[in-house]
């Protein structure tokens, strides 16, 4: 428990009358929530416990016969903005005429210019007006004028639609993109009963966080564009689960029809996501029924070498003849995106099944600087929570920019930076759009060179980090030299607590299930002899290799130069390594390739085995967030298709080594036998901050700072045309003395080029250092991995477009 | 009956460039800065406090007792906001005193930022009234120039800086809250409180929100003595204000008298109601109070009469209305207004402002029953105290009390399928053309009468 904690329940309590009945809450509790205690529901529309009381709508209106002064309110008073006094007597609607009288009249207010459009609205089945309007409203309306009318409905951005004749304006979804977001890009406009939500035409609501408003909003005004007219509520079945598309570890609502998901809403989770989501969670998840979708195993033909349908038994067989032939020297590359069981099935079949310990589940750029910080520091270590940060006196952001790589970290820290007064450091090279939001303070640091502005951070007066402070370090500090091991020396120096945020929601699992080459499950250390007994009794073999594993780019160079023979490869993505041209190569020289695949990809096409893998509906798990926190889930939707695990298991069925493992369940309760590791830890031995280059500078080139925003052009955004429209545009960001060295101003195009290529993007100006250039890694259509083969850290030619 | 009328803040009005420092001071204005500037600063709020002044922006709260909720010593700055965004139906008191008299309000503000220890000072005034406009901004640059304003004023180590802020049209910017967002750069609406002003107000500081009257009635409280003050007026209602008769009236103006002066009195004051007509109704302090008839002419004019009159002295806007006004023609342009003005951010008064216009449009035509007065009371129930703000509050008090009063004339429109009225009868001006067909497409009717 923390301290703050412990302090809110040591408050001062207040005991009250609620229609006669006692009720005691804490100090400061609103009248609306004591009376949830009991059971006693007052209508409400811009009421919402995660926003700050507004008292907008009227709807909730109560009778205060006794303040708890002896006196009564002369006025109903809205109970949504009133707090509970002691001995204060309230009357709700069901205990006082004048309190359902004012309901009653202000809900007739309400729907005198609301559509009667109910049986064509989205919200129909599941509006609170409407329910409201039956529990609390009269049954006809005396309005028999003229309504006000709107066109409707218009876009407010690619993905949100409004409907303003239905909108109550409640301020619900300003309050949410003002206050949580911290994207005011929607605002009430105009006045009286012409007032309506409106954007700035040139700065549409392309807030990360815009599909919250649409499930905050208490009528129809918001949809979709995904969803609007697709399906009724009532004719939906939902099902609770969690979302899969970054390490944050979302509680979600997945709502289907006839075996097809219609939509994805935020599930309420007080401990991680709150009630919201992301744009990206929300809407993104069509890609796996496009056309590509994988639902019959292939072999390569003998014959013609072109991939043909095969049938489960003769697609295990020919798998597993396969890797019989080239078992000598077999990698496997399972990605970063599974379930903690299905990372637990490859990391078995690795090493008991294929006996190698060369297995990685990092599919992007990586180091052994961050697998020694990874099985000493993170592993099995609970890390931080969400509370935690929301408590924190300061965070260091090293290497995480929140809002694209884990945006409910990014809500969080928002929610501790106003009401906690938390204050948030980000050592990066540049303030980004999220840091300003977050109020932040920019270490600035040249990409590759962290690791001296880590170091000074420990002793910086203003940052004044100690036990009460949170560091967060991203997967891109992977990359720079020393970086890890100055954010080891951090933590230790300052007490703060340390926690590792990767960017893909399977990798903190993996690393739990061992996935590394180094790690054994329950981070077991490879070297530890002791450790390996301790697996080998578990999983009933003789001995498990102590020989030390390649991790992801040495298995792919060794397969490039034939001393790996072949690979089983899950959901890799070859543009997300650090050379997607040397992946390639791997795949082609590669005697045997097996592929488990959801969607047709660059390794399905190169694979002589391609076996389906269920999407994240149609199969059940668990990940593991970054916080480390276990997030089980159940299937979604029945299907055919089968897990990682009992693919795996079918292979090693046939090799003749079985599993022993053919469901999530199983692979569960083996986990949970095995435990975490309670022996002696690895040490971390800091790697020295070597600097990226000799440190001269090279005329015309500058340093390539980049990462991931949240929606780009990743595979899984793929089939969500208006989601993908959302997402920001390419830019390059640039100091203004570079720009004048350049000779360009912000919205002229530059060319930023490797030898490997060159991409041509608009510069904007930021707060770089003079020699380090920004770029999204991945979005609208320029994909730095592909098109330069450069990472954060890469030295990169920017010029004038058109100056060559 | 002349000797019934006290000018203290109208005294200067008419001498020769009465808005000029130099008329001010050689009238002896800006000696009761340094009078104020020689005490305490609690000595200041006493004295208010003693005064008995209270605010005459309509509300009537104390002045004192609001300075004394200022927190003291919180390391906080201090705001004074003057609100001076008079836009009440029928209310023009402050307007002419700060064309006249702008330095009577920098004097005041001066003195009132002095007690409450603010170093900035905000006139809020509206826009429209764009020569009041450059008066007081031309009365604040004298006011820098003679060195009564900006740091370390006259010796004293106190300092202060005046902003003049013209409001951009929006009645709601009245209410004190939606001024504070208004002066922040925000959409004027109404605020939620608490907190209230006085703790967060302004930029989240302790804030006093005055009315121009209000402040402009310290020089003289300072200058005479609090007994000198409440020596006028009624027990509870102390001191001289500016009553503002217009409408049916033939003089009409500002008068200014102790509180607790009756409208028989100001009529006799004011020449009496158009010759040759009678009093029909009124309202006391502009259309958000409920009207009153011929019945009320001997309430005295404070605070506590005409509330247990069932109205309220608001802004002492009296409007005079004769017997050729309809009242139902008069609710409904009131009720427009209301509606065009209603911020939008509630739902009673912006729903229900949007409703009661076409209900009483529909009445005005004659069309509709008997049932429709009664929705009509209904409505006003629902909007009375239900509504964030006082705007929605003040849209039901002409519904109200015309119904109340004249509810057999709502059933005569309804009787004769039209309005009993010739609308061109009621028109100050112009009464011998035949306007009768065109009066209500001129938009000179509505200038003309209410």
């Amino acid at each position: 428990m923390t301290a703050d904690l412990a302090t809110e329940q040591a408050t001062k309590t207040v005991t009250l009358s609620i229609d006669d009945v006692e009720v005691t809450v804490p100090e400061g509790t609103l009248v609306i929530r004591a009376a949830e205690r009991i059971g006693v529901q007052i209508p409400r529309f811009c009421d919402h416990p995660l926003l700050d009381p507004v008292g907008a709508c009227r709807q909730c209106l109560v009778d205060i016969p006794d303040a708890g002064n002896g006196r009564p309110i002369p006025k109903p008073q809205a109970s949504c903005t009133l707090t509970v006094a002691e001995g204060m007597v309230v009357r709700t609607q069901h205990s006082s005429p004048v309190a359902d009288k004012a309901q009653q009249g202000n809900m007739e207010f309400l729907l005198i210019n609301h559509p009667l459009d109910c049986p064509v609205c989205d919200k129909g089945g599941e509006c609170p007006l409407q329910n409201q309007a039956l529990s609390n409203g009269r049954g006809e309306s005396r309005f028999t004028e003229t309504k006000r009318t709107f066109v409707k409905p218009i876009s407010i951005s690619a993905q949100v639609l409004l409907d303003r004749e239905r909108c109550v304006l409640c301020a619900r979804c300003t309050l949410f993109s003002e206050q949580n977001a911290g994207d005011t890009f929607i605002a009430l406009i105009e006045r009286g009963s012409f007032q309506q939500v409106g954007i700035y035409e040139k700065e549409p609501f392309e807030s990360y966080f815009s599909g919250n408003t649409i499930q905050i909003c208490p009528v129809g005004a918001l949809t979709s564009a995904a969803y609007r007219f697709r399906s009724r509520p009532f004719d939906l079945m939902s099902s609770p689960t969690v979302c899969e598309l970054c390490a944050s570890g979302c509680s979600l609502r997945t709502d289907h029809r006839r075996g097809k998901v219609m939509r994805r809403l935020a599930g309420s989770d007080p401990d991680v996501n709150e009630e919201w989501n992301c744009d990206k969670g929300r809407f993104a998840f069509r890609s796996t029924r496009l056309d590509d979708r994988l639902t019959v195993p292939m072999v390569r033909d003998d014959d013609t070498r072109d991939l043909r349908p095969a049938s489960w038994p003769e697609a295990f067989a020919v798998a597993a003849r396969g890797l019989t032939a080239v078992q000598s020297s077999v990698g496997v590359l399972p990605g970063g995106r599974l379930t903690a069981e299905d990372s637990y099935a490859y990391g078995k079949f690795a090493r008991a099944v294929l006996g190698t310990n060369d297995v990685d589940f990092r599919a992007r750029p990586m180091s052994h600087e961050e697998a020694a910080f990874l099985a000493a520091r993170v592993v099995t270590r609970p890390a931080p929570t969400y509370e935690a940060l929301e408590h924190a006196r300061a965070v260091v952001l090293i290497g995480h920019e929140p809002e694209d790589e884990s945006p409910i970290i990014f809500l969080r820290l928002r929610k501790a930076v106003r009401s906690h007064a938390t204050r948030v450091y980000s050592i990066a090279s540049h303030s980004s759009r999220g840091l300003y939001k977050l109020g932040g303070t920019l270490l600035r640091s040249r990409p590759g060179a962290e690791a001296d502005v880590i170091a000074a951070a420990a002793t910086n007066p203003d940052v004044a980090l100690d036990a009460g402070g949170v560091i967060l370090v991203g997967e891109r500090m992977a990359t720079s030299p020393g970086a890890l091991s100055a954010v080891v020396s951090l933590a230790a120096s300052t007490g703060a607590r340390l926690a590792w945020v990767p960017r893909r929601a399977g990798e903190r699992g993996a690393l739990e299930a061992g996935l590394l080459p180094n790690l054994l499950p329950g981070g077991r250390p490879l070297s530890n002899a002791a450790a390996r007994v301790d697996l080998a009794a578990t999983w009933g073999l003789d001995l498990v290799s102590s020989t030390p594993g390649r991790d992801t780019e040495a298995i792919l160079s060794a397969a490039a130069s034939g001393d790996v023979k072949g690979l089983v490869v899950g959901g890799v993505h070859l543009d997300d390594l650090a050379d997607p041209g040397e992946a390639v190569r791997a795949l082609d020289a590669a005697e045997f390739v097996v592929s488990l695949e959801v969607r047709a990809s660059a390794v399905t096409a190169r694979a002589d085995v391609v076996l389906p893998v269920a999407p994240m509906e149609e199969r059940s798990g668990s990940f593991v967030n970054w916080e480390g926190r276990v997030r089980p889930f159940a299937r979604v939707l029945d299907s055919n298709a089968l897990s990682d695990i009992r693919v795996l298991s079918g292979v090693a069925d046939e090799l003749g080594r079985p599993l022993g493992l053919r469901t999530a369940a199983d692979a569960m309760a083996e986990m949970s036998e095995l435990g975490p590791w309670d022996g002696e830890r690895p040490e971390f031995v800091p790697a020295a901050a070597e600097p990226a280059d000799d440190g001269s500078p090279v005329v015309g080139q500058m340093v390539l700072s980049t990462w991931r925003t949240l929606v780009d052009d990743a595979r899984a955004v793929d089939g969500e045309p208006h989601l993908a429209a959302t997402a920001r545009r390419p830019v390059a960001v640039l100091s203004a003395p570079a720009l004048g060295r350049l000779g360009v101003g912000p919205g002229d195009h530059v060319r930023v080029s490797t030898e490997s290529g060159s991409v041509t993007v608009p510069a904007v100006l930021g707060d770089t250092a003079d020699d380090v250039v920004w770029l999204p890694a991945n979005n609208g259509g320029v994909s730095l991995q592909r098109d330069l083969r450069a990472r954060a850290g890469s030295r990169v030619r920017v010029e004038r477009d058109g100056a060559r | 009956m002349v000797d019934t009328l006290t000018p203290v803040l109208s005294d200067n009005w008419d001498t020769d460039r009465a808005w000029t420092l130099a008329a001010y001071e050689k009238a002896g204005g800006y000696s009761a800065l340094r009078t104020a500037l020689d005490s305490e600063q609690d000595d200041v709020i006493q004295l208010v406090k003693d005064s008995g002044l209270r605010g005459r922006g309509g509300a009537g709260f104390p002045t004192g007792m609001k300075w004394g909720f200022i927190p003291q010593g919180d390391d906080k700055p201090h705001y004074l906001v003057v609100n001076a965004d008079e836009s009440e139906p029928g209310t023009c008191k402050d307007t002419p005193l700060m064309l006249a008299s702008p330095h009577t309000l920098v004097e005041g503000v001066i003195i009132s930022a002095y007690a409450i220890r603010a170093s900035h000072a905000f006139i809020y005034v509206r826009g429209e009234i764009l020569h009041v406009v450059r008066r007081l901004q031309r009365a604040v640059q004298e006011a820098y120039l003679a060195g009564h304003l900006g740091k370390d004023i006259h010796g004293s180590g106190y300092g202060l800086e005046i902003v003049v802020h013209a409001g951009a049209g929006a009645y709601i910017c009245g209410e004190e809250t939606a001024m504070l967002d208004s002066l922040e750069g925000r959409r004027g609406q109404p605020r939620l409180r608490p907190p209230f002003p006085a703790v967060a107000g302004l930029y989240s500081c302790p804030t006093v929100i005055n009315n121009v009257e209000s402040i402009a009635s310290v020089p003289c409280i300072v200058s005479n003595g609090a007994e000198w003050f409440n020596g006028m007026g009624t027990e509870k209602s102390k001191g001289m204000t500016l009553y503002s008769l217009s409408g049916h009236v033939t003089r009409p103006g500002q008068y200014e008298a102790p509180l607790g002066i009756t409208l028989r009195e100001l009529l006799d004051l004011a020449g009496g109601v158009r010759a040759g007509h009678e009093l029909k109704f009124w309202t006391p302090g502009g259309s958000s109070t409920p009207i009153l008839t011929a019945e009320h002419l001997d309430v005295p004019l404070d605070y506590e009469a005409v509330g247990s009159a069932g109205s309220m002295l608001g802004t002492k806007a009296l409007q005079i209305f004769d017997e050729t006004t309809c009242v139902v023609r008069a609710v409904l342009r009131w009720t427009e207004f209301y509606k065009h003005e209603s911020c939008g951010k509630c739902t009673p008064c912006r729903e229900g402002t949007w409703w009661l216009v076409q209900t009483l449009e529909r009445l005005e035509h004659g069309e509709g029953n008997e049932g429709d007065l009664e929705v009509l009371v209904d409505l006003c129930d629902n909007i009375l105290g239900r509504s964030f703000c006082a705007l929605g509050d003040g849209a039901t008090s002409p519904i109200t009390s015309s119904i109340q009063y004249f509810r057999d004339e709502y059933i005569a429109h309804l009787a004769q399928g039209g309005c009993p009225f010739d609308p061109a009868a009621a028109m100050l001006f112009s009464t011998d053309e035949p306007v009768l067909a065109t009066a209500g497409a001129t938009g000179y009717t509505a200038g003309g009468v209410v």
